[in-house]
């Protein structure tokens, strides 16, 4: 009897340990090892950065020329105000914009620059004497009676960041300052709409984030031409001679690109980089038949049929394998001299002037006419020589178009000035590095808010520690650039952007981010049941066996102890 | 006038003239020719480039037709006008150079050998083992290792129209990779949705021949996506038309019919999706295809085969130039003087002079040592051990 108690309290204490070793060792372990390692990410600086509130801000000085105030006006100058504008895009953007104008009178050397004979003199000598910093603007105010501008133009806008405005003599006499600067409000924002950042610019580069249904044709086909903001891009240019037998070509492609086209790109160099290729390309044919226009003996493509064109050209051109950069194509075709000369008619069946067409998205095609370098009974083939100047003027105007270099019509009484050697003004620069900067800040949020969100929604997925460094960098550059854009300063802003956007491109595109494994819950049931089960039931069993003998014997004892 | 209307609307060039009443396509009548300036053209899609992603999830001999399939639509999409650098093939490539192709490099889509469709063009991207649910996965998501290759990558960005169109053998929920893994509905509908959160398409159509296949696109949740499937759930797709010289059967039914009516296509067409619904009705197919439309934004009646399936290019005339007055530095023109040469591969001249090398003594390797050690025992065993002596 002795023993048999002693047998049943040695299994009920082995019952016991079992199941205290399972419970206690056992869960715990299974639990560390099938869990997976998640570093630790900045959630809630995360969720900030999801309600984007973007303060934009610009600084305008307004310089009065002689001749343009009456003495008791100056004595109010210098003067300086500030407008805000808050827009709200949806609930989770919002947008401020802040001028801050300063009024001053013009001094002595301005004065002197100002008496140029011609506006772009005038421009030139006002840039040597000050550099106006990224993002902001000087708009100098000429009386009605100086010469500078021609009869019907009322604002000049420069190379630089200077702008040229004429005011009506009525407004000079017998009013006070106040009514003067509300009179010329107007124009100045006419100035600032041109120059400086402009709300459908703004809210365009936030298409990322927000999808904003366009107004009209004009801001679709905007949208759509321009390449996406990236950090780099490859610009490939071909010169397709379908025809070797009778022209030899030669074009001088380096020191073109080295005189025509290194200047705006080592301007843009803040925006991104530049990789430049160059390709001929022999027997490469249009894909269209061109057809003959007797009237004017030559032959023409319609503007219907070149959408037909690119494509099988495309097959042929070739394109970096090691980046994934965007590629913009430059192709120059030479007509064979069976189809000499190709013109390209619009519409309208006018000539375009340039002989070029572009693709949103792509790059452009210029056809290059060489008959005239030729009689019909010379010896073939013919030695020709391209004039890059020619051909690198429209390549550089499309080029202008697809990086996003808006050159929307000014609004009338404008004259604003061709863009200087390096084909892109200063203050075009600058629209770009807004537009740029708030493009890469409404991107870089919206991968860091949806990386979070995969996270947090997939339990699976193991959080690399590069990738949690990656987010933690990419919030801060977020931050940063933030309150660069809210301090003035686009330079640096620009660069805290495009660091955002690397590591928050980085993070979300790391390849261990994989999620494979998706198993719904009765396939889990049906992996771990056959382990565990047979395991667990003897010891639940053992121990309510125990359970219920204690509770017996408790039972037995009390009416005893009665 | 009304005859110069009616001309215009038979010749069809819609998509050339701007559309001012902002009608979408319904409003074909109303043409106001182009005075515009840049914006000279009707964007009715919204997209700038095409791609597809063409995959074939089957191998061994007897799926013949899977790779038939895919090798049939990678030519339709190819001579419509999308480029092979826009095209990313996933193919288990056994077929063309299988033992048992009668015909070897080459697989037909049409009985009686008619249409050999791997021809002498093909680039496949993915091909082999290589073709797995991971990299699907990665193609479509963009998290492939930054060793990968552009012709392997899916390079779209939000303005890309993309054709995903997968065939091999399915089930409820699922697609069979390649014998040994599967894909289900739900990983499919979280990577299109981490495609549309990173904006990597503008708009996508998603294809499937296989059995159930609509039992794939039935938790899709991300906008702009349409869906085409050969079969509903419970139903079985089935093939098309067995050749007896080869041996196995050539196509699916729906992928023939899909092909047929491809065949119709030009890139200035104007066919709308609506006809692709109605490709392989019951009677032909014997299964019932499905599709989804309801994640579309724009009317099904309004998109182009050619949005999908081609790629035409949108267009505008350049008006722009810049004067450009700087002459071109002198001296660059020297540098094209320089002959380019080939660097020295392969030193001929020391080869053929060189010595022979004076090899190194090395002892007998693994196999020679067993063997001796074999035929030793084995003598020893034989005779007796007393023999030794005459050895050592």
């Amino acid at each position: 009897m002795a023993t048999t108690e002693v047998e049943r309290r040695r299994g009920q204490l082995a019952a016991l340990s079992i199941a205290a070793v399972v419970i206690i060792v056992g869960v715990p372990l299974w639990w560390r090892t099938t869990e997976t390692y998640r570093a630790w990410l900045p959630v809630s600086q995360i969720k900030e950065l999801a309600k984007l509130q973007l303060h934009l801000s610009a600084d305008v000085e307004v310089v009065f020329a002689r001749g343009t105030v009456t003495p008791e006006q100056q004595k109010k100058v210098p003067l300086t105000q500030t407008q805000n504008m808050e827009h709200r895009v949806d609930e989770d953007t919002a947008l401020s914009y802040r001028y801050e104008t300063r009024y001053r009178t013009a001094t002595i050397m301005e004065e002197d620059a100002l008496n140029q004979p011609t506006a772009a003199e005038a421009d030139l000598s006002l840039h040597t004497l000050s550099e106006s910093p990224s993002g902001s603007l000087v708009v100098y105010v000429i009386p009605e009676s100086s010469s500078l501008l021609p009869q019907n133009v009322d604002v000049y806008i420069g190379q630089r960041r200077t702008a040229l405005l004429r005011i009506g003599s009525q407004m000079r006499v017998g009013k006070t300052l106040e009514q003067l600067l509300a009179h010329m409000e107007p124009r100045i924002k006419q100035v600032l709409h041109v120059m400086s950042f402009s709300h459908t610019d703004i809210t365009a580069a936030l298409s990322n984030r927000v999808r904003i249904s366009p107004g009209n044709k004009e801001s679709i086909a905007d949208s759509m031409r321009a390449f996406k903001s990236s950090p780099g891009y490859e610009i490939t240019f071909s010169l397709l001679n379908p025809d070797p037998k009778s022209h030899r070509l030669h074009w001088d492609i380096e020191g073109a690109v080295e005189t025509y086209i290194q200047p705006l790109l080592t301007k843009l160099s803040p925006v991104a980089n530049f990789s430049i290729d160059s390709q001929t390309l022999y027997y490469a044919m249009l894909g269209v038949n061109p057809r003959f226009d007797s009237s004017r003996s030559t032959y023409t493509l319609n503007a219907d049929s070149l959408a037909h064109v690119i494509n099988p050209v495309e097959a042929r051109l070739g394109s970096n394998a090691a980046s994934s950069n965007p590629v913009l194509n430059f192709l120059l075709y030479i007509p064979d001299a069976h189809h000499s000369p190709l013109y390209i008619h619009d519409h309208k069946k006018q000539q375009v002037p340039t002989n070029a067409f572009h693709s949103p998205r792509w790059g452009g095609i210029m056809v290059y006419n060489v008959n005239e370098f030729y009689e019909v009974d010379t010896v073939f083939p013919v030695d020709i020589n391209i004039d890059m100047a020619k051909v690198m003027g429209v390549f550089l105007a499309q080029l202008r178009l697809l990086l996003g270099v808006q050159s929307s019509t000014p609004p009338p009484g404008f004259l604003v000035a061709p863009c200087g050697n390096a084909g892109l003004a200063d203050w075009e620069l600058d629209r770009l590095m807004w537009s740029r900067s708030v493009e890469n800040i409404a991107t870089a949020t919206t991968t860091i808010t949806s990386l979070a969100q995969l996270l947090d929604q997939i339990g699976n997925i193991v959080i690399n520690d590069n990738i949690a460094q990656q987010v933690s960098s990419a919030v801060t550059s977020l931050q940063l650039a933030v309150s660069e854009l809210e301090a003035g300063n686009l330079g640096f802003a620009l660069q805290y952007s495009k660091e955002a956007i690397l590591s928050s491109e980085r993070a979300f595109f790391d390849p261990s981010l994989l999620h494979l494994l998706y198993f719904p819950d009765d396939q889990k049931f049906a992996i771990y049941i056959p382990l565990f089960l047979p395991m667990c039931v003897p010891i639940l069993l053992s121990l309510l066996k125990i359970v219920s003998e204690a509770r017996q014997k408790h039972r037995e004892k009390k009416p005893k102890k009665d | 006038m009304y005859f110069l209307l009616v001309y215009m609307y038979i010749k069809n060039h819609v998509y050339m003239f701007p559309d001012l009443l902002g009608c979408h396509g319904k409003c074909r009548r109303y043409l106001f020719c182009c005075f515009q300036d840049r914006a000279g053209q009707f964007f009715s899609s919204g997209h700038t480039n095409n791609w597809a992603v063409l995959v074939c999830t089957s191998r061994f001999w007897f799926n013949y037709r899977h790779v038939a399939n895919t090798l049939s639509v990678y030519r339709s999409v190819k001579r419509l006008g999308i480029p092979d650098s826009h095209i990313v093939l996933m193919l288990a490539d056994d077929m063309a150079c299988n033992h048992r192709n009668p015909k070897p490099a080459t697989v037909f889509s049409h009985k009686n050998m008619e249409l050999n469709v791997y021809g002498d063009d093909v680039e496949v991207d993915y091909r082999g083992y290589e073709v797995t649910v991971e990299n699907f996965l990665r193609i479509l998501t963009g998290r492939l290792p930054p060793s990968t290759p552009r012709s392997k990558r899916l390079l779209s960005d939000d303005r890309s129209n993309i054709l995903i169109y997968l065939t091999g053998h399915g089930g409820n929920g699922f697609l069979k990779f390649q014998d040994s893994e599967e894909i289900s509905n739900v990983e499919l509908a979280d990577a299109f949705e981490q495609m549309w959160q990173k904006r990597r398409y503008n708009e996508l159509l998603f294809i499937i021949d296989t059995c159930q296949g609509a039992s794939m696109y039935e938790r899709f949740y991300s906008p702009n996506l349409m869906a085409l499937a050969s079969s509903q759930v419970g139903e079985d797709s089935l093939s098309h038309q067995p050749d007896l010289a080869i041996g196995v059967h050539l196509m699916d039914r729906y992928t023939f019919y899909l092909l047929e009516f491809l065949e119709d296509i030009h890139p200035a067409s104007k066919t709308n999706m609506n006809d692709l619904f109605k490709v392989c009705p019951k009677s032909q197919c014997v299964s019932t295809p499905g599709h989804r439309t309801d994640l579309f934004l724009r009317d099904p009646g309004s998109v182009l085969i050619t949005d999908f399936f081609g790629s035409v290019r949108k267009v505008e005339l350049t008006m722009e130039t810049i004067n450009l007055t700087d002459p071109i530095d002198a001296e660059s023109g020297e540098l094209q003087k320089e002959m380019h040469t080939y660097a020295d591969q392969l030193p001929v001249s020391e080869i053929i002079h060189q010595k022979p090398k004076q090899k190194d003594w090395h002892p007998p390797d693994g196999f020679i040592l067993g063997l001796w050690t074999l035929i030793l025992l084995v003598f020893f065993q034989t005779y007796g051990v007393k023999h030794l002596k005459h050895i050592f």
